[in-house]
C-alpha cells in the first residue's frame, strides 16, 4: 500500500484548504477594499484629505449635487441644506447637512458617502466631513453637520456633474453593544 | 477481528462501514431522498405559480421554498449523488481495493444527514426557514434574515466539511492508488473529471465557509464585513459568494461530463473521440471558472473594463465546452448506436445541455444581461444545465451501472418511459420560462402579471409531469433491487470498456484486493 504517499497528498490538500479559508479573510477582503479605494470603483470615497496648495481652475464649473437617504428603519429627518452647488476645481467649498432625531431616545447615526459617477470618486476630496465620525444626537434634538470638500483639478473633462449621496444608518445598537462589551 | 469477506450484519453495518460500495450506496440513497424533498419544494413553487394571485402559500413561505429548493437540490441532491457515484466507481475504474481514507469516508457521509436535519429543522423555527434565496445575498441574509439563519450557516459549514473530506479522499485515491500501468492519460474520463472537480472543491468550499463565517460574525459578533453602516460593503458579499459560486457550477457539471463520456462510447460502440482533448477541455473549464465570477453581478456597478474582461473570459468557456459537445457528437457519428435508457438520457443530455450552454452565452453578454438579469430567463438557463445536465446524466449513470451494483436488470420499458416523460415534462416546464424571462417576469416572486399566465400554467403542468416521472424512476430502482431479473455477465453492455466490467456481477463486497495490470 502507498500509505506514506497518501499521507503526503492529504497533508498538502489540508494545507490548501486552510490556505483558501485564510485567503478569504487576509486577501479577498482587504484587497477588495484597497481596489475599490484605489480605482474609485463602487463610488467609495477615501478618508480625510490633506489640503495641498493648488491653483483654482476658474475656467471650469462643476455641478455638485447632494442627496440624502435614510437606510430602512432609520427615522431621522436627514437632508442637505443646499441640494446643488456650482464649484471650481481646486477650490475649497463648505456646506452643511441637517439632521433631526424625532424619537424620544438618544441615538447614534453613521452616514456613508457614495459618489456618482464612480469614476469621479477619486477626484472628490473631503477635508472635513460628518461621515468621518459617528453622530450622536439626543432625543428630539437637531443639528447642522458640516462638510468641506475640494474637487480635484484632474477631474476628467467629460465629467460635468458629480452627485454625492449619503445614506444614514442607525448604529445605536451597534455602539451600545460594543460599549457594553468594552465594559465587560 | 480476523478476516471477513462480506458485510457485517444488521443496521450497525451502515453506521460503521468503511467499504466504498456501502458508502457509495448510502450517498446515492441519501441524495435521492433529498432530490424528492427538493422536488416537493419545487412542486409547491409551481403550484403557487399555476395561476396569478396568491392562493396556496404566503409570500414569505414561497421565498423559503425557492431558497430551500435551491439549497437542497445543489448541496443535498446533486453534489452528494456524484460523490456517491465517485465512491462506487472510482476504485472500480482505477483498480483500487477501496478509497484511500475509508474511515474519513464514513465520517464525510455521516455528517451530511445532520447538516440537512439542521437546515430543514429551520422550517419549524420562529420566523421560518431561510427565505433569502439560495445565493443568500447580504444584507438579506444578515440584517433582514430570520433567526434560523444561524442554523443555515452551521448547516453549510457541515456540508462544506463533508464535501472537502470527500474530495480530499478522491484526490488521494486517484493520485496514489491507480493499478500498475494506469497512467494519468489512461484513466477513464469519469475519473479525470472527478479529479479536477475534487481540486475545485478543495479550492472553493473553504471560500464558501469563509463567506458564511463572515455572515455569522456580522450577525452575532458585531463585525461589519457586509454592512455599509460599519464601513463594510454588501457588494463584497457577492464577490466572495460568486468566487465560490462559479466554480461550484462546474463542480456540479464536470462529473456529469465524465458520466456522459463513459456511456456514449458504450452505446455508439466506438472509443471516445478525442480523449486527450476532453481532458484538456475539462482542465481549461476548471481554470476559467476562477476568473469569470463577476458575470453573475454585471448589474451591481462594475467599471466598463471589468465588464469587458469578465464578458470575454466567460465567452471563452464556450470553446472547451464546444470541444466536448463536438467530441460526444463525433463519437456517435457513424457508430453502431443502440438506444437503451442510459444512452437516451445521454443524448438528451447533449441536446439539452447545449441549449443551456447557448443561453449561457447569451447571458454572458454584459449589455444584454441587463435585461435578462434576475428574470425567468436565468431560471430557464440554469435548469437546462443543472437538470438536463446533472440530473439527466445521473439518471443515465444509475441505469448504466445498476446491473453491476445489484446483479439485477432494471425494467427497460419503464426506463424508457421515465426518459420520455422526463424529457417532455422538463421541456414543457423550462422552455416557456425563457419566454417569460425575456418578457420581463422576475424570478423568486409568488405572484405575477396576467400576461404571464399561459406560459406559467404550461410550466406548472410540465413540472408536475416531470415530478411524477421521478417517482416512476424511484419505483423502477426499488423494483430492480428487490425483484429485478438477475444478470451475471461481467459486461452488462456489449460495448462497455473499463476495469469495472472485469469484476463479477454483482460486484463483490471486496474487489481488486490484488491490483489488476493495465496494459
Amino acid at each position: 500500500m502507498a500509505d506514506k504517499a497518501i499521507t503526503k497528498t492529504v497533508a498538502k490538500l489540508i494545507a490548501v484548504v486552510i490556505g483558501m479559508f485564510a485567503f478569504v479573510f487576509v486577501v479577498m477582503v482587504p484587497l477588495y477594499d484597497v481596489l475599490c479605494e484605489q480605482l474609485g470603483i463602487n463610488g467609495k470615497t477615501s478618508g480625510r484629505y490633506e489640503v495641498v496648495a493648488s491653483t483654482v481652475d476658474t475656467d471650469r464649473i462643476i455641478k455638485v449635487q447632494f442627496v440624502a437617504f435614510n437606510n430602512e428603519g432609520m427615522p431621522w429627518d436627514f437632508k442637505p441644506t443646499v441640494t446643488m452647488m456650482k464649484v471650481n476645481p481646486g477650490a475649497v467649498n463648505d456646506t452643511v447637512f441637517y439632521a433631526k432625531n424625532p424619537l424620544p431616545k438618544d441615538m447614534v447615526a453613521q452616514a456613508i458617502p457614495s459618489v456618482s459617477p464612480n469614476r469621479a470618486a477619486e477626484y472628490f476630496h473631503k477635508t472635513e466631513c460628518f461621515c468621518f465620525n459617528q453622530q450622536p444626537l439626543a432625543a428630539g434634538k437637531e443639528t447642522q453637520m458640516p462638510l468641506q470638500f475640494i474637487v480635484d483639478q484632474d477631474l476628467p473633462e467629460d465629467i460635468k456633474t458629480i452627485t454625492l449621496s449619503y445614506t444614514i444608518f442607525d448604529v445605536t445598537d451597534r455602539v451600545t453593544k460594543s460599549a457594553s462589551v468594552a465594559i465587560r | 477481528m480476523g478476516t471477513h469477506h462480506g458485510p457485517a450484519k444488521g443496521f450497525t453495518r451502515w453506521l460503521t462501514t468503511t467499504n466504498h460500495k456501502d458508502i457509495g450506496s448510502m450517498y446515492l440513497w441519501f441524495s435521492f431522498a433529498m432530490f424528492i424533498v427538493g422536488g416537493a419544494f419545487a412542486m409547491v413553487i409551481r403550484a403557487e405559480l399555476f395561476q396569478p394571485g396568491l392562493q396556496i402559500v404566503d409570500p414569505n413561505f414561497f421565498n423559503s421554498m425557492t431558497t430551500m429548493h435551491g439549497l437542497v437540490m445543489i448541496f443535498g441532491a446533486i453534489m452528494p449523488s456524484f460523490v456517491g457515484l465517485a465512491n462506487w466507481m472510482i476504485p472500480l475504474m482505477i483498480g483500487a481495493p477501496d478509497m484511500a481514507l475509508p474511515r474519513m469516508n464514513n465520517w464525510s457521509f455521516w455528517i451530511l444527514p445532520f447538516a440537512f436535519a439542521m437546515l430543514l429543522s429551520s422550517f419549524f423555527m420562529p420566523g421560518g426557514a431561510p427565505n433569502f434565496g439560495w445565493t443568500f445575498y447580504a444584507p438579506l441574509s444578515t440584517t433582514y434574515a430570520p433567526p434560523s439563519v444561524t442554523f443555515f450557516i452551521f448547516g453549510v459549514h457541515i456540508m462544506g466539511l463533508s464535501s472537502i473530506m470527500g474530495s480530499i479522499n478522491i484526490i488521494a485515491t486517484v493520485i496514489n492508488m491507480r493499478a500498475p500501468g494506469m497512467t494519468y492519460m489512461k484513466m477513464p474520463l469519469f475519473v479525470w473529471t472527478w479529479l479536477i472537480t475534487a481540486f475545485l472543491l478543495v479550492a472553493v468550499m473553504p471560500v464558501l465557509a469563509g463567506c458564511v463565517t463572515m455572515m455569522l460574525m456580522d450577525i452575532h459578533f458585531g463585525t461589519s464585513f457586509f454592512s455599509a453602516a460599519g464601513g463594510g460593503d454588501p457588494v463584497l458579499f457577492q464577490h466572495v459568494f460568486w468566487f465560490f459560486g462559479h466554480p461550484e457550477v462546474y463542480i456540479i457539471i464536470l462529473p456529469a461530463f465524465g458520466v456522459v463520456s463513459m456511456i456514449i462510447p458504450t452505446f455508439a460502440r466506438k472509443p471516445l473521440f478525442g480523449y486527450d482533448s476532453m481532458v484538456y477541455a475539462t482542465a481549461s473549464i476548471a481554470f476559467l471558472s476562477f476568473i469569470v465570477w463577476v458575470h453573475h453581478m454585471y448589474t451591481v456597478g462594475i467599471p466598463v473594463a471589468g465588464e469587458l474582461f469578465f464578458m470575454y473570459a466567460t465567452m471563452l468557456i464556450a470553446v472547451p465546452t464546444g470541444v466536448k459537445v463536438f467530441n460526444w457528437v463525433t463519437t456517435m457519428w457513424r457508430g453502431s448506436m443502440t438506444f437503451e435508457t442510459p444512452m437516451l438520457f445521454c443524448i438528451g443530455f447533449v441536446f439539452l445541455f447545449t441549449i443551456g450552454g447557448f443561453t449561457g452565452v447569451m447571458l454572458s453578454i454584459a449589455p444584454a444581461d441587463f435585461q435578462y438579469h434576475d428574470s425567468y430567463f436565468v431560471v430557464a438557463h440554469f435548469h437546462y444545465v443543472m437538470v438536463a445536465g446533472a440530473v439527466f446524466s445521473m439518471s443515465a449513470a444509475i441505469y448504466y451501472w445498476i446491473p453491476k451494483w445489484t446483479g439485477k436488470m432494471y425494467d427497460e420499458g419503464m426506463g424508457k418511459a421515465h426518459f420520455w416523460i422526463s424529457f417532455v415534462g422538463f421541456n414543457l416546464t423550462f422552455f416557456p420560462q425563457h419566454f417569460l424571462g425575456l418578457a420581463g417576469m422576475p424570478r423568486r416572486i409568488p405572484d405575477y402579471a396576467l400576461q404571464f399566465t399561459d406560459f406559467n400554467t404550461m410550466s406548472s403542468i410540465g413540472a408536475f409531469i416531470y415530478g411524477a416521472s421521478q417517482l416512476l424512476f424511484l419505483f423502477n430502482v426499488v423494483r430492480t433491487v428487490v425483484a429485478g431479473k438477475p444478470v451475471s455477465d461481467k459486461k452488462t453492455w456489449e460495448g462497455a470498456e473499463g476495469l469495472e466490467w472485469t469484476v463479477p456481477t454483482p460486484a463483490p463486497y471486496h474487489t481488486f484486493t490484488t491490483p489488476p495490470v493495465v496494459k
